[in-house]
């Protein structure tokens, strides 16, 4: 029976869906609790330990130092694992614009923002952004200035990214807490930019 | 052009970027779940890489590529893994898909 | 493992090859040149991870960074605009 509120047969794909994952278990490869566990577990990450990372950058310069050198390990620290992948923080700056993609498929630091958005890994974002950010960065509503460079990093082999957005002006004394709270998803993917202190 | 693979997009000529997501379906979450236990990524073992997942998303025909919904790709890449590592068979899969479709007509 | 031949700084050229097979070396940064922005340490092969065999020797990765304008002959952005790649070492030349 399909998930939503009124029975809906099973399409194909929901049928083999199915039909693996109960082969798998007769078989012992996996248990029904081990799926449970992982899909709580995704359920569970979201954007906020991203936004975690990045306001400890803004209050502690010598974290950001050492999430700039290595992205991992510097997590670890706040006891996020990023497994297996290596972790490249990419900083914005007065002079500099990072913007994240994966041209090739949806490779995306989902240890620290959850899983992908539908729209990263549509064929218009995947296609275009590196050919011209600034015109899908405006769609987004993002206007880059001439003067600022734009840095596209797309992820094809085992770094995945995370862009380290620049602390909005007026937010001096604020807590880590209250920082966090400026710093959705998309502008640690490079397409917005945080919060200001007034939103 | 077999030569540019059809999931190697980047330049092509696209549209807008629609930025209307969907909540996730539990089925969709639970292949995401299956695929990451299966590459080995939780401290479980390793049966697949995530390069034959990609593999086999790649090897999907173009227009099942465009029409296909992203977790239908999961699914048809990882069944395709384990069939190629042996760990599930063609028949074992026609056999409990059968069984599992009377079971939801039942 | 491999050691890794090229260093930070140093320009490089994307092999301008169009094989079949599983290739993460994207389509678009064939043939063009650039300079390496980092090595990345050593990674099994995935091109052959993808075929069910294990990738050995590890080989270096680099992140090689492209001026947009050396990419679309036809960019229309920032002169300073870059987009960054990671790529094998086997595929890429001395520039």
């Amino acid at each position: 029976m399909s998930d939503q509120g009124e029975y809906r047969p099973l399409t194909y794909f929901q049928l083999m869906e199915v039909s693996l994952r109960e082969l798998l278990v007769e078989k012992g490869i996996v248990t029904d609790a081990q799926v449970d566990a992982e899909v709580e577990d995704m359920r569970r990450r979201g954007p906020e330990r991203g936004a975690k990372v990045v306001a400890r950058a803004w209050t502690d310069g010598a974290f950001k130092k050492r999430l700039l050198e290595n992205g991992t390990r510097a997590c670890e620290e706040l006891g996020l694992e990023v497994p297996a992948l290596k972790l490249v923080v990419v900083e914005n700056t007065p002079g500099v614009h990072n913007v994240i993609v994966c041209t090739l498929c949806s490779c995306y630091p989902r240890m620290l923002l959850g899983l992908p958005p539908d729209w990263y890994k549509s064929r218009n974002y995947r296609s275009r952004m590196v050919r011209e950010p600034r015109a899908v960065l405006a769609e987004f509503g993002l206007r880059i200035p001439d003067g600022v460079k734009i840095r596209v990093h797309d992820s094809t082999a085992d770094m995945r990214y995370f862009v380290l957005p620049m602390r909005p002006a007026g937010t001096e004394g604020w807590s880590e807490e209250r920082l966090a709270t400026l710093v959705g998803r998309d502008s640690m993917i490079g397409v917005a930019v945080p919060k200001g202190p007034s939103d | 052009m077999i030569e540019r693979g059809h999931h190697d997009m980047g330049g092509l000529p696209a549209g807008k970027v629609d930025r209307a997501g969907h909540d996730y379906e539990q089925w969709e979450r639970r292949i995401d779940a299956l695929a990451v236990l299966l590459w080995g990524l939780k401290g479980t073992r390793q049966i697949i890489t995530v390069d034959e997942h990609r593999k086999n998303v790649e090897a999907l025909p173009p227009g099942a590529y465009d029409s296909m919904s992203y977790y239908e790709r999961w699914v048809a890449s990882t069944v395709q893994c384990l069939i190629q590592r042996g760990v599930i068979t063609t028949e074992e899969l026609a056999r409990k898909m059968i069984e599992v479709g009377s079971r939801e007509q039942g | 493992m491999s050691k890794a031949k090229y260093k930070v700084g140093e320009r490089v050229r994307v092999m301008k090859a169009y094989p079949l097979g599983h290739v993460r070396t994207p389509y678009y940064i064939r043939g063009c040149v650039g300079e390496v922005e980092r090595v990345c340490g050593a990674f099994p092969n995935p091109e052959e991870l993808a075929q069910m065999r294990d990738g050995l020797p590890a080989r270096p990765l680099y992140r090689v960074r492209f001026l947009q304008k050396d990419v679309w002959p036809d960019y229309r952005g920032s002169p300073g605009d870059v987009v960054e790649v990671e790529i094998f070492q086997h595929w890429l030349d001395p520039a």
